[in-house]
């Protein structure tokens, strides 16, 4: 066996008070593509960015070439040949295809910048890549698999050593995803050592060297890929038994509270249907990308959107929120501090900023804000060293109940809950499952968006799965599985092709 | 799974005394300090009200950018307008004294003139900038080059003077005032206290808070995200109508060089307050210490002969770096 070019032993790491990885021993070797695999929030984004340089470990060590070394920052570590591919594009958007990829590193000839090289350097890798992106474009106007392809191509274009893909296939199409595959194996044969990760199992079975199972922040068990199947590594993800997590389910009434017919988004979400009764769970499935999101905001009324939407019978406008919320519709938004909290203010002018009206007019009275703000605490466990706190202070859980008592506050019959659980702890979603369960059983509707496929089946009698802006299928009672909702999800439903196992 | 989380109950909070909350108040009273020392007539009855009277304008002006500001909006067309709406508003005046005599219902037109100029001057900016999805900055230095073009249009060049009956009649609401106390700075102190009013206890001036903060929260939160934005720039715009009608009667006249730099005044005085210019957090009271500020220096180089008066920019310049210096690091915003 070769030697491990980049190395963690017994690395730990922790945000304020929280330890989040406990001593995670993981080697990269040249030549080995290795699959790192976790449920969200188990440490996978942690331990590469420690890897690359973005962040420092709280304990153990970093060894590169046999030796201990740590790195003042991502630059560093790219000056040593480990580089980065991250999952949200690092790409200065208006900027073109060729001056992203030489982005730093510009190719010169004296003092001036050597346009040409620089367009056919980047031209040769993004065909070397399939891909159809004119270096010349900027990168704004390029599709998502394109920009995709560009941070490969400027991985590609530095001396990499080592290459760390965060879900690089998360926002690709099959076709795309064999291309990229196509690149790892040349790769691989030219000696880089490759960390990959996926929530995809097949595609690790099929690309991964190696595959090590992090959970909870725990290294659960590291081997070569022909020693495990797909089964077992599911297994070790979740290392529990899946009903000891999630509440029981409660049933549905019949009577259909919200019913969406046709709804388009031009671009993103095209002819969708779809129907939620009093006290159901429904669950929507589907890839990052896939509409989910563009789907729930225009029925939310933050989107523009063609098509009807009708609440207890009565039809919401399009674009107009506030009616929505008035009609007792809200939207929890996956884009927690981009969408869902101020993160600068404090938890009490968070809570209350949906419904300020109702707070007093036109003065608004901070004793009763103040009196929401306790009750809120009280019913979502929130847990707060100070009232006063900013609520980017909070931890990422706590923020979390913070957004799901704001998006309550206005006793909301149909709640859309978009990734109620995206990097949180483990035992904040269970709080957050059980109130779930609890809202259904009150008899409130609520659809819930996620990419954890436990998450769906665990909590939803019905999933309805998207694939690339349509509703590609729906599976009900028995039928929600994983397997089922990926089939849809990758849109092959038609396509009886089994799974490598 | 019912964790009793501790919460104090808000009764017990600790006060710490925070450099960015009373820096402003700190630097005022060092001002005055400095001023007392310099010259004993600095705290006398006619430089205190001559001061406030003059700070009046800008005053009322920066409260309305406040609000603006603190939306993550800018304007830099509230000089020129103002100049603007004190041109039309003499020019109608004067015409309509021609049919109606020196009246008190000619002066009442036109300020209900000057007010819905403003009104409609504001309402214009705010519209192109939530509708159009202009840039605030360009488009109002836009409007700014286009009002200052009226203005010197309308008066040819020269000066618009409002007629001598007129001007007697109308002199008052300047000059005049109850208990010792100017119209002026009734008006600006009586908009101030209001105005903090409405920035701190109303949904309205938490939604300009919530906006300036993060837009796109504040959009998810169902804020009615670009008509509080058209309202704080028609807010603006009626202010700087309220202004106009207390300057008017002070000379009786407007020209070309009328509230030339009043925007940056009024924005400088924003900031020193201590509301932040990227908009998310914004206090009336700051920028009537602000304003207060850059007024007293201006007032201190003229009793003095320590320092020209000349180097009265330099030393406002200065402290508006030094404000925004002491801002930085900005934490939790209360």
């Amino acid at each position: 066996m070769t030697d491990a070019i980049l190395e963690l032993k017994g690395v730990t790491k922790s945000f304020g008070p929280i330890e989040i990885l406990h001593g995670v021993n993981f080697a990269l070797r040249p030549g080995e593509v290795h699959a790192l695999i976790g449920e969200n929030g188990a440490g996978k984004s942690t331990t590469m960015k420690i890897l690359a340089g973005y962040l420092s470990q709280t304990g153990g060590e970093v060894i590169l070439d046999g030796k201990p070394i740590q790195f003042t920052g991502s630059d560093e570590a790219e000056d040593l040949g480990i580089i980065m591919i991250h999952q949200e594009f690092n790409l200065a958007e208006h900027l073109s295809v060729d001056q992203n990829v030489f982005l730093g590193r510009e190719l010169k000839r004296g003092w001036l910048l050597d346009h040409r090289s620089m367009r056919d350097r980047t031209a040769e890798l993004l065909s070397r890549l399939e891909s159809r992106a004119d270096p010349g474009t900027r990168v704004s106007q390029i599709s998502v698999p394109d920009k995709q392809m560009v941070e490969i191509a400027k991985a590609l274009s530095r001396k990499a050593r080592v290459l760390i893909m965060d879900e690089p296939t998360a926002v690709l199409t099959e076709r795309e995803t064999e291309v990229l595959f196509r690149q790892v194996e040349r790769l691989r044969a030219e000696g880089v050592a490759i960390l990959y990760t996926s929530h995809k199992l097949g595609e690790v079975k099929h690309i991964a060297d190696r595959v090590t199972v992090l959970r909870d922040g725990i290294m659960v068990r590291s081997d070569l890929i022909a020693d495990v199947t797909e089964d077992d590594m599911a297994t070790a993800m979740v290392g529990r038994e899946l009903s000891d997590l999630y509440p029981p389910k409660v049933a549905r009434g019949a009577e259909p509270i919200l019913e969406v017919a046709n709804v388009s988004v031009p671009g993103v979400v095209e002819d969708a249907s779809l129907t939620l009764h009093r006290g159901e769970v429904l669950g929507i499935g589907g890839l990052v990308g896939s509409g989910r999101t563009e789907l729930a905001e225009a029925i939310a009324g933050l989107r523009p959107r063609n098509g009807s939407v009708r609440l207890k019978g009565q039809e919401l406008a399009p674009d107009h929120v506030s009616q929505a919320m008035a009609a007792g519709l809200t939207y929890l938004t996956e884009d927690r501090k981009g969408a869902g909290l101020l993160l600068e203010k404090s938890l009490r002018e968070n809570l209350t900023l949906p419904l300020l009206e109702n707070f007093g007019r036109p003065l608004i009275d901070r004793k009763r804000e103040e009196a929401a703000l306790d009750k809120a605490i009280a019913d979502f466990a929130i847990r707060v060293p100070s009232r006063d706190m900013a609520v980017g202070d909070l931890s990422g859980g706590n923020q979390q109940k913070l957004l799901l008592a704001k998006t309550l506050l206005s006793n909301p019959d149909v709640v859309i809950i978009d990734e109620p659980t995206r990097g949180i702890d483990i035992g904040t979603k269970q709080q957050i499952y059980n109130l779930i369960a609890q809202l259904a059983a009150e008899g409130r509707s609520i659809i819930v968006i996620s990419s954890e496929m436990p998450e769906l089946i665990g909590l939803a009698s019905r999933v309805v799965v998207m694939h690339a802006g349509r509703i590609q299928g729906e599976l009900s009672g028995e039928a929600v599985t994983e397997h089922g909702i990926v089939r849809l999800a990758m849109g092959m439903e038609h396509l009886d092709k089994e799974h490598a196992a | 799974m019912s964790a009793a989380s501790i919460s104090n109950t808000g009764a017990t909070r600790a006060r710490k005394i925070d450099l960015r909350v009373i820096g402003p108040l700190v630097a005022l009273a060092v001002l005055i300090l400095i001023g007392v020392l310099l010259n004993p007539n600095f705290l006398s009855y006619a430089n205190v009200t001559n001061v406030l009277a003059r700070s009046a304008f800008i005053g009322i002006i920066a409260i309305g950018m406040t609000f603006v500001i603190t939306a993550g909006g800018l304007d830099l067309s509230v000089g020129s307008m103002a100049a603007f709406v004190a041109g039309l508003m003499i020019m109608v005046m004067n015409l309509l004294s021609a049919s109606m005599g020196d009246s008190i219902g000619v002066i009442l037109l036109g300020i209900a003139l000057a007010l819905g100029a403003g009104l409609a001057a504001g309402f214009i900016n705010g519209i192109m900038i939530t509708r159009a999805g202009i840039e605030a900055f360009i488009l109002t230095l836009g409007t700014m080059g286009i009002y200052r073009s009226l203005i010197t249009w309308l008066a040819d060049g020269g000066t618009l003077s409002l007629g001598t009956g007129l001007s007697e009649m109308y002199r008052p609401v300047y000059y005049g005032g109850i208990f010792g106390i100017s119209w002026p700075i009734i008006v600006f102190a009586a908009l101030a206290i209001i105005g903090e009013i409405v920035m701190r206890h109303t949904a309205f001036g938490r939604h300009c808070a919530a906006i300036g903060s993060n837009e796109k929260v504040a959009r998810y939160s169902s804020v009615h995200v670009q008509r509080v934005k058209l309202a704080t720039y028609v807010l603006l715009g009626l202010l700087v109508g309220v202004a106009v009608v207390m300057y008017v009667p002070r000379l009786g006249s407007a020209s070309a060089t009328t509230g030339l730099l009043w925007e940056l005044e009024a924005i400088a005085a924003v900031i020193i307050g201590g509301t932040l210019l990227k908009g998310g957090f914004g206090r009336v009271w700051g920028t009537v210490v602000g304003v207060l500020i850059l007024s007293l220096i201006g007032n201190l180089l003229n009793l003095t002969d320590f320092v020209s008066p000349y180097l009265n920019g330099a030393i406002q310049g200065v402290v508006i770096i030094l404000a925004v210096v002491l801002q930085r690091n900005t934490g939790p915003a209360r």
